[in-house]
């Protein structure tokens, strides 16, 4: 086998790494950083990461709608929620809750020991990709748009009609709690917010 | 943009030369275990109610990792779909919670959860 | 190409490699090269609209114009505001540009060509994808954050706002626009840009998805055009950059190169999206006696996406700026509704007549 063949095979294994690295990075900024918009964009570059990992996995269909509803919308809308309420950077972490401190550091070795046994246990190759553009039926290798489709309009048709239903709840859900109340209820609300934190006091 | 097309360029050629996508399911599922201690770790540690979720929305996207790293080991489309339901879901989730954040926000004027503590807004 | 490589020099993996790169460095210079001469047509057509002459002094009919106005903008001074968020600030041309440049290695700019003296046959296009379509659009809902980020990093009101409405109006207007592209997914039962070209081959070359499903091709296309307008920011959906409202938008702040990025980015996305109307609904490289005469599908790509970058100066010397909440009633209460009804009557007329 030649140099460039064996370069070519490990192209993969490189980008998977290079995308996980990044993406554990962007992770660590995203809980470290203390302004909010310093971790929304970590939190972009998380799933822009994944999003690649998703196409070493061969699974094209995936990695696009990550981007797409991830990246695209969601952390559009988180963005632009932190704008609109211009949020500051915070001045200390944890100021409140000391022993959170302590607690996160073991859970997070912890957690991190069954992470290498993960490692050290489990040894699975995939089998190998096969291209979708070189087959005649795109629908008869994973990962592909058609295949994803057929299962979804027929196995799974079920659950893809329940997930609209989700969403119009979501609407007006959103909708509501979003509503702007009326200049008297909010008075209303606040007076009694504020009576009751001087209650409480 | 010549990063990236790189990136998809080289990938395109590992496909042609018929390379096995050489990667092991054990990477994939230490990352996804990573990403989701750090969102656990995000959730104790912060107190920006707009952070935590944030780190949920990172808890999540491990948990979508482990779903299709699966899915391409096994060679079975369920755990694609699921991860496309898990999307779905979050987004309604992200909705919801940003307006319930909003009014929180106009309510208290504060984001810190620790003075979120009334039950009611 | 890379047929003739692989037998007469490289690795077949290498070969492959070179082609794409210099066929990548080849559309870029050419999409660059457009929008150098998008800025100057913008000009000169809005002159001859507005009864003026324009800008002729620089070269032959002023048309070294656009490398003038470049000159101009590498040696004006770059000036960066005390109060900015500096990272972001640099941060966010960039981030406006490069989604946008990185949609061109999935276009099929024309048909598998043969250069004449060497014999070569060369596709007109990079690569092709099984998810191509979703790959535009995931790169077209990134754009977003370069305005987003520079709005807010340049800690200026009229950013911030110009910022806040640009990316309102973005996420609004990006679901009618890929609402009315699945009309034209039913058509071809593809996403990969390439076959969706030559989906459309038949009839002469004439068989476009605008003329199919009795119409209601036609009405995603009126659909796609109105988003993709409001997608770019441009007149009458420019909200974002009012002049009027907003001194220059959210690049407000922004001067010299890092300005000459913002605008550069906004006409590669409107040459973009012009490219992809041409691909889905006008046959992209298909017309008459493309199947005898490849090298003429590349003429008649460029006349479309040229009638497209036409339009909208056009549009610009002619219609009125919109209201905030005609823009958002309009695209929420009319394009979106009728988007989804013309999937459905899309779909029930493919059930029917397939």
């Amino acid at each position: 086998m030649d140099l460039v063949t064996q370069i070519s095979q490990s192209i993969p294994a490189i980008l998977f790494f290079a995308t996980a690295a990044l993406a554990v990075v962007a992770a660590f900024n995203v809980i470290l950083q203390r302004n909010p918009i310093y971790s929304a964009i970590a939190l972009i570059v998380v799933m822009m990461a994944l999003a690649g990992v998703f196409l070493t996995l061969a699974s094209p269909f995936i990695a696009a709608i990550q981007v797409i509803v991830y990246a695209g919308a969601i952390m559009v809308l988180f963005v632009f929620v932190i704008m609109l309420l211009n949020v500051r950077a915070e001045e200390s972490i944890t100021d409140k809750v000391k022993y959170l401190k302590f607690v996160a550091p073991a859970l997070f070795i912890a957690l991190l020991a069954e992470v290498g046994a993960i490692v050290g246990a489990i040894d699975a190759v995939a089998k190998p990709a096969i291209s979708a553009n070189t087959v005649a039926d795109p629908s008869k290798v994973n990962g592909t748009v058609e295949s994803i489709a057929q299962a979804m309009f027929t196995t799974y048709l079920l659950p893809f009609e329940a997930t609209s239903v989700l969403i119009l709840m979501a609407i007006v859900g959103s909708m509501l709690l979003a509503k702007r109340e009326t200049p008297e209820e909010a008075k209303m609300a606040y007076d009694a917010a504020r009576d009751y934190r001087e209650q409480a006091d | 943009m010549l990063p990236v097309s790189f990136g998809l360029a080289l990938l395109q050629t590992a496909e042609i030369a018929g390379a096995p996508l050489n990667i092991k399911l054990s990477w994939c599922l230490a990352l996804s275990a990573v990403l989701f201690t750090i969102g656990v770790a995000g959730v104790l540690v912060q107190r920006n109610v707009i952070v935590l979720f944030m780190c949920v929305e990172l808890m999540l996207n491990a948990v979508n990792l482990t779903l299709v790293a699966f899915s391409r080991f096994l060679g079975d489309i369920t755990g694609q779909l699921f991860v496309f339901i898990v999307m779905t879901v979050a987004a309604a989730e992200a909705a919801v919670g940003l307006a319930i954040i909003i009014s929180l926000f106009r309510n208290r004027e504060t984001l810190n959860v620790d003075e979120a503590d009334l039950l009611k807004l | 190409m890379e047929e003739f490589l692989k037998t007469n020099l490289l690795h077949p993996n290498v070969a492959w490699l070179v082609e794409a790169s210099i066929k990548m460095v080849a559309f870029w210079l050419f999409v660059t090269l457009v929008v150098a001469y998008t800025t100057y047509a913008e000009r000169r057509v809005l002159a001859v609209i507005q009864n003026r002459l324009g800008p002729n002094r620089v070269g032959p009919f002023g048309l070294l114009q656009p490398f003038a106005e470049l000159l101009k903008f590498i040696f004006k001074e770059d000036l960066v505001p005390l109060a900015v968020n500096k990272w972001l600030y640099i941060a966010a041309p960039a981030v406006s540009l490069v989604p946008a440049m990185m949609v061109l290695i999935v276009y099929p700019f024309g048909p598998e060509v043969t250069i004449p003296i060497l014999n070569i046959k060369v596709p007109l296009y990079v690569t092709h994808m099984n998810v191509g379509l979703m790959y535009v659009l995931a790169l077209t809902s990134l754009g977003v954050y370069g305005i987003v980020i520079g709005g807010w990093a340049s800690n200026s009101k009229y950013s911030l706002l110009g910022g806040l409405r640009s990316s309102a109006q973005m996420i609004s207007y990006e679901l009618a626009l890929s609402l009315s592209l699945v009309a034209v997914i039913l058509q071809v039962g593809t996403l990969d840009l390439v076959k969706i070209v030559e989906a459309q081959s038949g009839w002469g070359g004439m068989r476009w998805n605008i003329f199919g499903l009795m119409g209601t091709g036609f009405i995603a296309f009126w659909i796609y055009l109105i988003s993709a307008i409001a997608e770019t920011n441009r007149v009458p959906f420019d909200l974002p950059e009012a002049e009027t409202e907003l001194v220059a938008g959210f690049h407000t702040e922004y001067s010299a190169l890092k300005f000459a990025l913002f605008f550069l980015a906004e006409y590669v996305n409107m040459t973009t999206v012009s490219v992809l109307a041409t691909v889905m609904f006008l046959g992209g490289w298909n017309g008459p006696l493309v199947a005898q005469f490849p090298w003429l599908g590349i003429f008649y790509f460029i006349g479309k996406v040229f009638f497209f970058l036409f339009l909208y100066i056009w549009l610009r010397g002619t219609l009125p700026r919109l209201r905030y909440d005609q823009l958002m009633n309009f695209g929420w209460k009319f394009l979106l509704p009728a988007a989804l009804f013309n999937i459905l009557l899309a779909a029930v007329i493919a059930l029917i007549a397939y």
